[in-house]
């Protein structure tokens, strides 16, 4: 171990642009994520073998075909995971870790930690997407509607799953984020239309649709398959983004 | 430009009904190196973690460079190393030094600074698997990466083997040779000892006593000097040499002066020994450690 040349210490404190710190803190958030194997499974690995899965094997009947049927209900499945439960348990681990709080004592501003989780969160959906629908037309998908409207309604969706994400992921200490994370995607997976059409569950099926996951899911079949925007999805996705974002924000516990 | 790095004022931090910190005063100056000594639970960490803008006092006033703790302006400036933990687990030591530097305009070389630390062997070791002293010690580099003005450092080497614990001081050495502020946290005596311009020991959340480590050893200590020589000295010719407050005692060729003991007393010692062919071993007046002092304010012991 070196000594220190005089001077070498010498105070010359500046801050780096914001676009420069939401660079780096981007890349850190991808790396995070590329290299961690449960996120991995969850966001890429499930997704794919239930569509290849499920489109093969008719465990369960839909109506149409069954690829149509399901690639719009595996990509909502996509979103949901990376937004919702790989947010909140990434953000629940960081908390006590204390790397929020570490990160909070450097110049880098909580506005710009976010933005970045939200380029890392999208940045891993667009891999999902691409995935996915390549997977899907390889399998004879055969999609309608617009490409407009699908990214509006994938922007609503993720906007909606990270709100609620970062409520639970900012307030819960980071094994029970896991554990509430973990069993909230398992309901909504069975529940929210992804795998089982929502007509399965009778009347009950009048309340599912305004669940998250059935108004992503339920949006993006109606466009996808049959070209139809549905409003009300869109606007199921934009009440649960205000109320999800807004509370996080009211809520949400640095350390 | 204001003198002081950082100025705290009747300070008040409670949780719940327990109060941490009851109505602290003291001002770190600029370019020096302040010790906040105390044993755990005395109120340093929460105290610091105020002036970090991490906690809100509930009472009195804390300024950073003159500024609101809470104001962005002061994270550009300022440089940090909480007592634990504070990386993501899954990203390399060199990858979290890199991130925390590519945040400053001008940053220090991360590799220089984990060669000095002795981190480079590990630059490419997720931080999970770090060992706690090299997790501490990415965490200093982390804190001074950004050429800040002032350096937040809260138990710096607790826990660390002597070696890391010698890089770290040195480090705080040059800080203060390049005109950094400093303000660490310690219940190490050596480490305040060491270190620091000015100590204020704290306990129960209140100041006890501050000064610089020689003020606050000296004081209190100044009626005592002893030396070694051969017994059976003539000690009433000796007093006849010494101010008349001065009392005389000898166990064998142990001395005891008590008295005035300053400069002018040791002079008169060392003349009487000369004027009759007596060798004086070990003259010195007798300091405390400022673990004295502690026990002397407090009746506590500052290891705790």
């Amino acid at each position: 171990m070196s000594t220190w040349a005089p001077g070498a210490l010498a105070p010359a404190p500046a801050a780096a642009s914001h676009g420069a710190m939401l660079l780096a803190q981007t890349r850190a958030e991808l790396a995070l994520v590329l290299r961690n194997g449960e996120q991995l499974l969850l966001t890429m690995i499930i997704p794919l073998g239930l569509l290849v899965g499920l489109a093969k094997v008719p465990a369960v009947t839909v109506e149409g075909r069954r690829i149509d049927f399901f690639v719009p209900g595996i990509l909502a499945l996509a979103i949901m995971s990376t937004a919702f439960t790989g947010q909140a348990i990434a953000t629940g681990f960081d908390r006590q870790y204390g790397v929020l709080k570490r990160l909070g004592a450097t110049p880098l501003p909580r506005s710009v930690l976010l933005l970045a989780k939200t380029l890392a969160v999208l940045a891993v959906e667009l891999v999902q997407v691409v995935l996915l629908c390549t997977v899907g037309l390889a399998l004879g998908w055969e999609p309608h509607g617009s490409f407009l409207g699908t990214v509006l309604l994938i922007a609503l969706g993720t906007a909606a799953f990270a709100g609620l994400g970062l409520l639970l992921g900012g307030t819960l200490p980071g094994l029970t984020t896991l554990a509430v994370a973990n069993l909230v995607w398992l309901v909504l997976l069975a529940l929210g239309g992804v795998v089982f059409p929502l007509t399965e569950y009778g009347g009950v099926a009048d309340l599912l649709v305004y669940l998250p996951t059935a108004a992503l899911s339920d949006g993006l079949r109606s466009l996808l398959q049959d070209g139809s925007f549905v409003v009300r999805d869109a606007l199921v996705l934009l009440a649960w983004a205000v109320a999800g974002l807004s509370a996080a924000s009211r809520w949400f516990r640095w350390e | 430009m204001t003198s002081a790095a950082l100025e705290v004022c009747d300070l008040v931090k409670r949780y719940g009904k327990r109060t941490a910190v009851d109505g602290l005063s003291f001002t770190a100056a600029a370019g020096q190196v302040t010790a906040l000594l105390g044993p755990n639970g005395a109120g340093k960490t929460t105290t610091i973690e105020v002036a970090e803008g991490f906690r809100d006092p509930d009472g009195g006033a804390v300024r950073v460079l003159g500024l609101d703790p809470r104001d962005q302006a002061v994270k550009h400036r300022v440089g940090v190393m909480p007592q634990t933990g504070g990386g993501y687990p899954g990203l390399r030591a060199g990858e979290l030094l890199r991130l925390v530097a590519s945040f400053h305009r001008d940053p220090h070389s991360p590799a220089d600074l984990l060669e000095r630390l002795g981190l480079s062997e590990v630059e490419r070791i997720p931080f999970r698997r770090l060992s706690g002293g090299q997790q501490q010690r990415l965490s200093l580099a982390m804190a001074v990466v950004g050429r800040p003005e002032l350096v937040f450092l809260d138990e710096p080497t607790a826990g660390l083997d002597p070696q890391a614990r010698r890089a770290t001081w040195d480090l705080v050495h040059a800080l203060r040779r390049d005109g950094v502020s400093v303000l660490l946290t310690t219940h190490l005596m050596d480490e305040a000892e060491q270190l620091a311009d000015h100590v204020v020991v704290v306990d129960h959340g209140r100041l006890v006593t501050e000064g610089t480590v020689h003020a606050l050893t000296a004081h209190g200590a100044a009626g005592q000097l002893r030396f070694t020589a051969p017994p059976g000295l003539d000690l009433d010719a000796l007093a006849a040499a010494l101010p008349p407050a001065c009392r005389l005692s000898a166990v064998g060729g142990s001395y005891l002066v008590e008295g005035p003991a300053g400069p002018q007393l040791l002079a008169d010692v060392a003349n009487w020994c000369a004027a009759n062919d007596v060798v004086a071993r070990d003259l010195q007046v007798e300091t405390r450690t400022l673990e004295d002092v502690f026990l002397d304010l407090t009746g506590r012991e500052l290891r705790t």
